[in-house]
């Protein structure tokens, strides 16, 4: 079993919590992502790294409720423990050489980039943040993404808070202004990251983005997390997530594809989240 | 007494029952099957079939036990070199091993020896009450990565010796690909928890949720104080055919597929951890691992499941047992054939079509055998022209494994083959001091007794290094 050792709701959606994982919290490097479970019938979640604390044996995680699963480990606190805590998997964000880079951060997806930006600040390397979300009540992390940051962007979907718009349209206006990025890395939505490569692509700016598909072991085994990468000559080539990722060039991945499989199971997870939220009510009750 | 040229039947569950329920195929033998079979023993001079496995088990010597009805005195026998026993009676491919070589065999059936040894296993299982008792320890320490067969043969025989093992498994449950892969009703996962105890009673010390090459490095775990390292991380990545479509929901891996079924328990109402159901179901490749796909999806609830094999049903390299349930059960066998394409649903009208993106169907070629390969095997060719199409639901891949990268990247001079397998010499050592290998992580894919004399033989050479240390 492993302890949650701390709790924090960050929004109606989004909780931050600490996991006592001492073997992770001295491995994992930002960009890496772990995997858990909630409880012994459980299914296995990958959850990227949101931060570490070694000295603790803390590995911070932060989740958005978005099924069954999310939505039974939110309702734990601090001091209970979770089943089944594994990594760190995959590869770590690569940073050699860089210089200059522009972070795009979408909705809980800031809550991988964050990591990112603070080791990116810690190295002396140039860090321009946006941040967006559909609406400040979903904002999270500005000021972390503030104290790691040159420069923030912060963007609203619908204009509640800060600037109105995606976090293409700065991104778009930096580029058209000659501003000149070693490295876009885009960490959200699928089609949020989609269109940051599209965005991108036409200034010949190097864009990476870390996939999230579904995924079962995580250590190479099962193949679920299969992505295609479209090479420039045509050929195509499969990539797993777990152990080639989670960060591919954002110019290779077949997006529609990844976000086709991404939502194979959505009927099944739509009908395991109502169960759970039916039982919680009913035990309030 | 004349001798019966046939084994005895092993009563197992009517093939119209077991489609429909995940419980044991074969039901085993009654004490008096076990000694009727045992009795066709002939006990000849030259005992072929001890050669004809891959532990060497002391195979007439158990028979002649379990004949008088001594089966406790038969299961010592055959825990003297096999550390799985329950499990191998279930699963190895006898009919290629000690089996094919039984002297009854030539003019009539072989002994059922499997059959026997399953017996035994279960007999003991059920009916011994002495536990394993942890032997003083030799004051060295082993470190065994990963819990499948291999692994959990060499903790088993190194903690026999009194060595402190531990076992580091990535999963969150003990078992590697018996656990994850190999179904319920062909191995009850019961079996697999009272060996992983057995284990644990000898005092092996096992670490779930631990990924050598990631949570962990091999060298760390020397400098954390283990003196020798065996590697038993399994299979790896499936293999998938390069050919367009196989990205469609509704096409797995048959490790995805086994592993939401067998690990995560999706045949149960309303898991956590879903799986495509029904409808029609097209299962490419011709092994253990095809078989145990198919009839899980027939268990699953399918209307229909076909098995596509490119070559013909001599060449099956299934067990044979595992085929003929298949075909008992329904199993439709669609042999010379192979998928050339997978077909998707693409509604032209809506893009927000939600069946968009999954499979309906493949494009079959015909196939037909051409001249042998190097390995004698006749090639399966295409048949110009003759392709045809076929509708599914579900599409499962089960054409083998490549190893898995995570121990060779992050281990520096651990020498591996073209196919990514570790370079072992015959005592299952790799290119590096005190780190030793087996099962499908060297071989590829492999049978579970295969991987067992590996651990085996890597338990041997370990100990040898330890004391002459």
């Amino acid at each position: 079993m492993y302890s949650i050792l701390s709790k924090k709701v960050l929004n109606p959606n989004v909780t931050q919590m600490e996991i006592e994982a001492p073997l992770v919290a001295k491995k994992a490097k930002p960009g890496q992502f772990i995997i858990l479970r909630v409880d012994d019938e459980g299914e296995r979640i990958p959850l990227t790294v949101a931060g570490v604390d070694p000295e603790r044996g803390a590995v911070k995680i932060i989740f958005q409720i978005v099924g069954k699963t999310t939505f039974v480990l939110g309702q734990k606190e601090a001091g209970d423990s979770i089943a089944d805590f594994v990594g760190p998997l995959g590869r770590p964000t690569e940073m050699e050489g860089l210089k200059k880079v522009c972070i795009v951060g979408g909705g809980v997806g800031c809550a991988i980039a964050l990591p990112v930006a603070e080791e990116m600040h810690r190295q002396g390397i140039e860090v321009t943040s946006i941040i967006g979300f559909r609406s400040v009540d979903l904002l999270i992390l500005e000021d972390e993404f503030r104290a790691c940051s040159d420069k923030l962007i912060v963007m609203t979907d619908d204009g509640s808070y800060a600037r109105q718009g995606n976090v293409t349209v700065p991104l778009k206006e930096m580029l058209e202004a000659g501003e000149r990025f070693d490295l876009v890395l885009a960490i959200g939505p699928g089609v949020m990251m989609k269109f940051t490569a599209l965005t991108a692509k036409p200034y010949g700016v190097p864009c990476r983005v870390s996939m999230n598909p579904i995924m079962i072991d995580g250590t190479g085994m099962c193949g679920g997390c299969r992505l295609t990468l479209v090479k420039e000559d045509g050929t195509k080539v499969t990539k797993f997530a777990c152990v080639d990722g989670p960060e591919f060039d954002a110019y290779e991945i077949d997006f529609d594809e990844a976000m086709s499989r991404g939502r194979m199971y959505i009927p099944e997870e739509k009908h395991a989240y109502d169960e759970a939220c039916n039982l919680f009510k009913q035990a309030k009750a | 007494m004349a001798l019966d040229p046939k084994k005895h039947e092993m009563p197992s569950q009517a093939p119209e029952v077991r489609a429909h329920n995940f419980n044991e195929v074969a039901l085993g033998y009654t004490a008096e099957l076990a000694v009727a079979e045992a009795n066709r023993c002939l006990n000849c001079k030259n005992k072929p079939c001890i050669a004809g496995c891959p532990v060497n088990i002391d195979i007439p010597a158990f028979l002649q036990l379990a004949k008088t009805g001594d089966f406790e005195g038969a299961y010592q026998v055959i825990n003297k070199t096999s550390s799985l026993p329950a499990v191998c009676g279930r699963v190895c491919p006898q009919e290629t091993q000690c089996e094919s070589k039984c002297t009854m065999g030539i003019r009539f059936e072989p002994v059922g020896i499997g059959r026997v040894e399953r017996f035994v296993a279960d007999w003991h299982n059920a009916n011994a009450t002495e536990k394993a008792k942890a032997p003083a320890p030799n004051g060295h320490r082993v470190a065994i990565v990963g819990s499948g067969p291999s692994g959990l043969t060499c903790a088993g025989d190194l903690a026999k010796k009194g060595y402190a093992v531990t076992i580091f498994e990535a999963l969150h449950k003990a078992g590697g690909v018996l656990v994850y892969g190999i179904p319920e009703f062909r191995l009850p996962k019961a079996i697999v928890g009272k060996e992983v105890e057995t284990l644990k009673e000898l005092g092996v010390d096992l670490q779930t949720n631990v990924v050598i090459g990631k949570t962990l490095t091999i060298d760390e775990l020397f400098e954390d104080g283990y003196e020798a390292v065996f590697v038993g991380s399994g299979a790896g990545l499936p293999n998938f055919m390069n050919i367009p479509g196989e990205s469609f929901k509704g096409v797995y891996s048959a490790n995805e597929f086994l592993t939401r079924n067998n690990l995560m328990k999706a045949y149960n109402a309303d898991p956590d951890t879903p799986v495509m159901k029904g409808g029609k179901v097209i299962v490419v490749g011709g092994g253990n691992v095809a078989m145990d796909a198919a009839r899980t999806a027939l268990r699953l609830g399918a209307e229909k499941v076909s098995i596509v094999y490119r070559r013909s049903m001599e060449e099956l390299p299934a067990r044979r047992e595992e085929v003929e349930h298949a075909i008992e059960e329904g199993i439709d066998f669609q042999l010379l054939r192979n998928p050339v394409e997978i077909l998707g649903y693409k509604n032209p009208d809506n893009p927000r079509d939600e069946r968009n993106g999954f499979v309906i169907g493949a494009r079959i070629q015909e196939m037909e055998l051409g001249e042998p390969d190097a390995k004698g095997r006749r090639r399966p060719v295409p048949i110009p022209g003759a392709i045809y199409e076929m509708e599914a639901d579900t599409v499962i891949i089960a054409i083998g494994t490549s190893p898995n990268p995570l121990i060779k990247d992050t281990t520096e001079g651990l020498e591996v083959n073209s196919h990514g397998g570790f370079v072992v010499n015959e005592d299952g050592l790799t290119s590096r001091k005190g780190i030793y290998a087996g099962g499908d992580a060297v071989t590829g894919a492999a049978t579970v007794i295969s991987a067992m004399g590996a651990g085996k033989v890597a338990a041997k050479a370990i100990d040898e290094y330890l004391s002459g240390k």
